[in-house]
């Protein structure tokens, strides 16, 4: 598939989960597709990165569900930031581990998971929606009741795939991918490159086998698909491009000409401006 | 050379996980990460440390500089059931707290609508029920240390104690560290009080740059002082580059 046959497949209304965790091995690719599609109206759950940034900055999240929206190096995301500073949606804000716990249901198709986690929090004052259960043992415990988080859809990057969705990453950390696609309807899986299945394992051991292609949907091969986000050990977070899109975020004139130069093009033209950003860096 | 205002506050931080044991110190900030290598190399050497992404190190490298030694894994969904099995103590930041140990690193203002933006809840609505939690105020001032927090994202011992045992069976914070003094709960109705204060600060001063009440006791010690091979370790093994210089004002 291509990111925009993927976004082909979305409507507008959708709840979407998006992998990765704040700048790091987000599914940019699709991300950059839906800002090109008429997609809007998401419901957008994500440890939040530049992909919630890039989504606020064109309007299309109705609702946001997370724990957090960084850029990592950059403490505090602008979009993001501006977005809530305007009112401009709904936030559901949990705490880190309600959301595993919240995907973790979803994919176990339970109603929800207790966990002390939330507890003499305004997490809960915040979500007048969340209850919490009683244990039915000796203790007694009462705890919050994280309700699953179902997703209509999810979009994840990995390192490696093969053409039937069996998905490999190779960095440090599976983030929660597996969970995201396992609580979708349809999931699409984009990675650095589709490699024959005899091949997966000459990468890595069994256990960088993450996801399972009967929770995919579509494969999306989509070389530098995380940029401007970290995709170890294939590359680093772009911390120059960072910068320039922190910094554009932060001004409405330089906003707009960041999109003329980046996003109005489809993703070879990104990629084109991106290799050409680099070599000005190098001048 | 004598010693800065800086290595106190590390000597504060390494403090706070004196006699912890084998769990895994989480630092947060400059300070506070020079703070628990420095006690992991010498009245803590038991502790676990991770590389702030998701190896367990097993040397102790400068700050900044690479680890050459991995002992262990511990992606994010790894961290947050250490987090939820207890054996970790962490040292957060906080943008508020208050007298209770409250603290707020989501948004400023009316949480609908805030004024100011933040990092969001992060992990520490988790962190504070399940594990021992301390704080790193590089900036002491009444805009930090508030009577009320405007989002309750780490969990204080009224609110604990209020949402019940559940909440209240794994909680509590030990303590506070500031540019200006150590701060603890060790009072009968678990409210901030003055454990020791830096050399050169006053009550007067840390209660003026503090937005309540402080339990003050009738002598207030002085923030300790490094030792000699503590001195050492941090100017020139921990942080030969003086990162803890920034992120303390003189």
């Amino acid at each position: 598939m291509t990111p925009d046959q993927v976004v082909s497949r979305l409507e507008s209304g959708m709840t979407l989960g998006i992998g990765g965790w704040g700048s790091r091995r987000k599914p940019m690719a699709l991300v950059r597709a839906l800002l090109r599609s008429e997609v809007t109206d998401l419901t957008v759950v994500s440890y939040g990165g530049p992909d919630v940034g890039l989504l606020a900055a064109a309007g299309k999240i109705r609702k946001l569900v997370t724990a957090f929206v960084t850029l990592d190096s950059i403490p505090l995301e602008p979009h993001f930031r501006a977005a809530r500073e305007r009112g401009a949606f709904d936030l559901v804000e949990l705490d880190e581990s309600m959301f595993m716990w919240g995907l973790t249901a979803a994919a176990h198709r339970l109603p929800f998971l207790p966990t002390r986690a939330g507890l003499g929090s305004d997490v809960l004052r915040v979500n007048p929606q969340l209850r919490t259960v009683t244990s039915p043992y000796a203790d007694g415990e009462e705890l919050v009741a994280v309700p699953a988080l179902e997703l209509d859809a999810a979009l994840v990057h990995v390192n490696a795939a093969d053409a039937r969705g069996n998905g490999q990453y190779l960095g440090p950390d599976p983030y929660f991918d597996d969970l995201f696609c396992a609580a979708a309807q349809q999931a699409y899986l984009s990675c650095e490159r589709i490699v024959d299945t005899a091949d997966l394992l000459k990468a890595g051991a069994p256990q960088t086998l993450l996801i399972k292609r009967a929770d995919v949907t579509g494969v999306v091969e989509t070389p530098n698909g995380a940029h401007f986000t970290s995709c170890a050990p294939d590359y680093d977070r772009d911390e120059a491009f960072q910068r320039a899109y922190a910094q554009a975020a932060a001004d409405p004139e330089a906003w707009a000409a960041f999109e003329r130069r980046f996003l109005s093009g489809d993703e070879d033209a990104y990629q084109a401006a991106v290799t050409n950003f680099r070599q000005e860096a190098q001048r | 050379m004598t010693t800065t205002r800086a290595e106190y506050c590390v000597v504060a931080c390494a403090e706070a996980w004196r006699g912890d044991g084998e769990i895994l110190a989480t630092p947060m900030g400059t300070v506070p990460t020079i703070g628990a290598r420095l006690a992991r190399l010498t009245f803590s050497p038991d502790l676990l440390l991770t590389d702030g992404e998701a190896m367990f190190i097993g040397d102790v490298p400068a700050v900044g500089a690479k680890a050459e030694v991995v002992e262990g894994w511990l992606p994010y969904r790894q961290h947050l059931s250490m987090v939820a099995g207890g054996r970790r103590h962490v040292m957060m930041g906080a943008s508020q707290i208050d007298r209770h140990g409250n603290q707020n690193i989501s948004c400023i203002g009316d949480w609908p609508r805030p004024t100011r933006q933040l990092l969001g809840v992060r992990g520490a609505p988790v962190n504070t029920v399940n594990n021992p939690t301390s704080y790193w105020i590089p900036k002491h001032s009444p805009r930090v240390f508030v009577a009320a927090v405007d989002m309750v994202c780490g969990v204080g011992f009224d609110r604990a104690a209020a949402a019940g045992p559940a909440a209240s069976r794994f909680h509590g914070l030990r303590v506070v560290v500031s540019d200006l003094g150590v701060f603890d709960f060790e009072t009968p109705d678990r409210t901030m009080r003055v454990r020791s204060l830096h050399p050169g600060v006053d009550v007067e001063q840390v209660q003026a740059a503090t937005g309540f009440p402080l339990a003050v006791p009738e002598q207030v010690p002085t923030t300790r002082e490094p030792s000699e091979s503590e001195l050492r370790l941090i100017r020139e093994v921990i942080d030969p580059k003086g990162l803890r210089e920034r992120e303390v004002r003189a």
